[in-house]
């Protein structure tokens, strides 16, 4: 900010008066709250946010042509790159709409195996959310903390994915691997471990003052606005909306489990926080119930081709996701390539808000509002 | 010309004048000046070391444990590390100013240790005004991160000086009303004096909210979480030295770890007795006392989040301050009936 002027511009500047202007403020591409590459311009009057434009597409992948170019089967990986923190709720998806179109048959051991495994993905997202979002607001401690817990998912579903960040476990019509006795005792343990551990949040963070003083009443989101721009997922049902594809329109067996959707009081980031800690309880539920009623049979309908070419028409396919609503649109010409394919990410639509909600608050609510969202980038720009 | 002195004793004066300040004072200033710079690096470098390990075992890992018997080495090795890194200048940044800012910042204090009593006699200087010259060299800082800010060209730096010249404004007028109250009871601004006077009982007895004020407003003083706004990561990438590389952004490292060392040491002297204790020399005492607070001071840093900027400011101006001020009235009360 050292600026160079002439004493007569100075002179100038001082007979006037000192004026005060506003100033445009970069935040990312490449900054530590952004958890990304997503560029915020801010446009600020002292530490105040006039306005604030988000700028994406850093990390623009062509993920929709991509899918457009190749094969359902040879498409499938790129869904795990889409998100890759809830990477196997967006296999699981992804394979229920092609299995949709195409009319494939899933047996109901599948079924359950995706469902324990997206919950396990669901409730490591949110591990990893609570993790870095209490290290946007400054706290290191707790990260480390949260990081053992999704270790421990990370270790069950290593053990029958092969892989612990982009699994691609799912296949057309089934699972790419059975599970075994260790896997469910493996789940058993840690659906008791991480109550246990939930309670130590609880202790640690919900009741911290400064926490609180940070979070309330910053970033109010009402019920009408979140409607009016898209939100979904837990931003939308922290505003008091009762809102859950699980549970609105159930896709794979997600109809035979009790659980209820936890809602948020005023829509502002310590609701969101509130109903994230309370989905981890939720779907800890489903896990539990999913593994008490594991039916025995095949793990995947070995009658599915390998080239799969579905009938012509089009499908419209939603699934819940960690961060909220997904939806698939996929056309078929009856070739074994889709003739269009599009995404409507929750990422993308929640960062929608993103201007109309910071405007006027300081730039350290900026961040913690911002972080409240869950923003994948990867996830925005597809 | 003038003609050469005709005073018989002009040489002999010369002499004692000249052994004043050649002789004894001398040696023991700059001896004392050498030991100060000594003890500021191993201080920081052993700061450096309880800090990542204490953080590590909260954390509930083993921290460094590469270079030398459980990683004790590391603190050196990152030295080094920095010894050799690149100096840069970021284009557009005052070279002059964002030259002499880490001196600036770095510099008062080493002044700021000369008046710390390690011990009874272990004291550079033993003046009447040691409070007043902690207290005012710390206030250079400021000086030197608004140097800082305002030379990187960065406008995230200059938002975190700006922040950190308020915070320091802001905090330290309740230091200050807090030590006061320990300065009417001991009639003293030496910092021996003060110790003396705590023969019997702490002050921290006498004086449970000051000491709880100063505490308080010293950690933000510093510039540590829960009050590290002029650095805040998340926000401000790092504040002030954001655009520091190599030696110069040490030397803002080795400062915050020796300011931290001085305000324990001065919540040592003021509330703890400083170098008084049984058994064990003065100095042991000392160094115990205040690698306490230190400690304090750095669990309190890995527990808990950051507060935000307009939180602070309201927390020092609207409760801390008040309360300091009454604390200070309330002793001169009990001071005017009791003595």
């Amino acid at each position: 900010m050292t600026i160079n002027i002439t004493s007569q511009e100075l002179e100038r500047r001082i007979s006037g008066g000192l004026t005060e202007q506003t100033f445009w403020l970069n935040m990312g591409p490449q900054h530590p709250a952004t958890h990304g590459v997503l560029r915020v311009l801010l446009h600020l009057d002292g530490e105040r946010v006039v306005e604030a434009e988000p700028v994406i597409g850093y990390i623009h992948r062509g993920h929709e042509r991509m899918g457009e170019t190749r094969p359902y089967a040879q498409f499938y990986p790129n869904t795990s790159r889409m998100d890759y923190i809830g990477a196997m709720t967006y296999n699981h998806g992804y394979c229920a709409a092609v299995e949709k179109m195409a009319s494939i048959e899933v047996p109901a051991r599948a079924e359950y195996i995706r469902v324990i495994s997206s919950e396990l993905n669901r409730i490591g997202s949110h591990l990893l959310w609570l993790g870095a979002y209490l290290m946007d607001l400054g706290a290191f401690t707790p990260f480390l903390y949260i990081w053992d817990d999704r270790e421990a998912i990370n270790d069950i579903l290593n053990k029958v994915t092969g892989s612990r960040l982009t699994y691609s476990y799912n296949r057309f019509g089934g699972v790419h691997m059975d599970v075994d006795d260790e896997f469910m005792a493996g789940c058993r343990a840690f659906i008791k471990r991480m109550r246990k551990r939930l309670k130590t949040y609880d202790r640690l963070i919900t009741g911290n003052i400064i926490f609180q003083k940070r979070a309330k009443d910053v970033g109010l989101i009402s019920p009408e606005q979140a409607r009016q721009f898209g939100l979904s997922g837990p931003c939308l049902r922290a505003s008091g909306v009762e809102y859950d594809i699980r549970k609105k329109e159930p896709y794979s067996v997600y109809s035979e489990f009790d659980f209820d959707i936890p809602v948020g009081r005023q829509g502002d980031t310590y609701d969101r926080y509130l109903v994230r800690i309370a989905e981890m309880e939720q779907s800890l539920r489903i896990i539990e119930q999913a593994l008490g009623k594991m039916p025995d049979g095949a793990y995947i309908n070995d009658k599915v081709p390998r080239d799969l070419a579905p009938d012509p028409g089009e499908i419209y396919f939603t699934f819940e996701s960690p961060r909220g609503e997904v939806g698939i649109f996929i056309v078929s010409d009856g070739t074994r390539i889709p003739y269009r394919m599009h995404w409507k990410t929750p990422s993308y639509t929640n960062l929608s808000i993103l201007a109309e909600t910071v405007r006027g608050v300081l730039v350290a609510d900026v961040v913690a509002i911002m972080g409240s969202f869950d923003l994948v980038i990867p996830e925005i720009d597809r | 010309m003038s003609p050469p002195p005709t005073d018989p004793n002009f040489f002999v004066n010369f002499w004692n004048q000249a052994s004043y300040y050649i002789g004894p004072e001398l040696w023991v200033s700059l001896v004392g000046l050498l030991a100060i710079i000594g003890f500021v690096t191993i201080n920081a470098l052993a700061l450096i070391y309880g800090e990542l390990k204490i953080a590590g075992h909260i954390q509930r890992r083993p921290a460094m444990m590469e270079v030398g018997w459980h990683g004790f080495l590391q603190p050196v090795m990152d030295a080094v590390k920095l010894l050799v890194k690149e100096l840069t200048t970021p284009t557009g940044a005052n070279r002059f100013l964002f030259i002499i800012a880490p001196g600036v910042v770095f510099l008062p204090v080493l002044v700021a240790f000369i008046v710390i009593p390690f011990s009874e006699t272990l004291v550079v200087r033993d003046i009447n005004l040691g409070l007043l010259l902690i207290f005012s060299f710390s206030a250079l800082n400021v000086v030197g991160i608004l140097i800082a800010g305002w030379a990187s060209h960065n406008k995230y730096s200059l938002i975190g000086a700006m922040r950190s010249v308020s915070q320091n404004v802001a905090y330290e007028i309740p230091i200050l009303l807090s030590a006061m109250a320990v300065v009417m009871m001991t009639n003293s601004l030496n910092l021996n004096e003060i110790i003396r006077a705590q023969d019997k009982v702490w002050f921290i007895i006498y004086q449970p909210l000051a000491a709880i004020i100063f505490l308080i407003a010293s950690t933000a003083e510093t510039n540590r979480t829960p009050f590290d706004i002029p650095e805040a990561d998340g926000e401000l990438v790092a504040g002030f030295h954001t655009e520091f590389s190599g030696m110069r952004f040490a030397l803002f490292f080795l400062a915050e770890y020796s300011n931290m060392f001085i305000v324990a040491a001065l919540f040592a002297v003021l509330f703890l007795g400083g170098w008084r204790g049984p058994v064990l020399p003065g100095l042991i005492w000392f160094l115990l006392k205040v690698y306490l607070v230190v400690f304090v001071v750095i669990v309190a840093r890995w527990t808990f989040p950051r507060t935000r900027f307009d939180q602070l400011m309201t927390f020092s101006w609207k409760i801390l301050i008040p309360f300091a001020l009454f604390n200070l009235v309330f002793t001169g009360l009990i001071i005017k009936l009791v003595g």
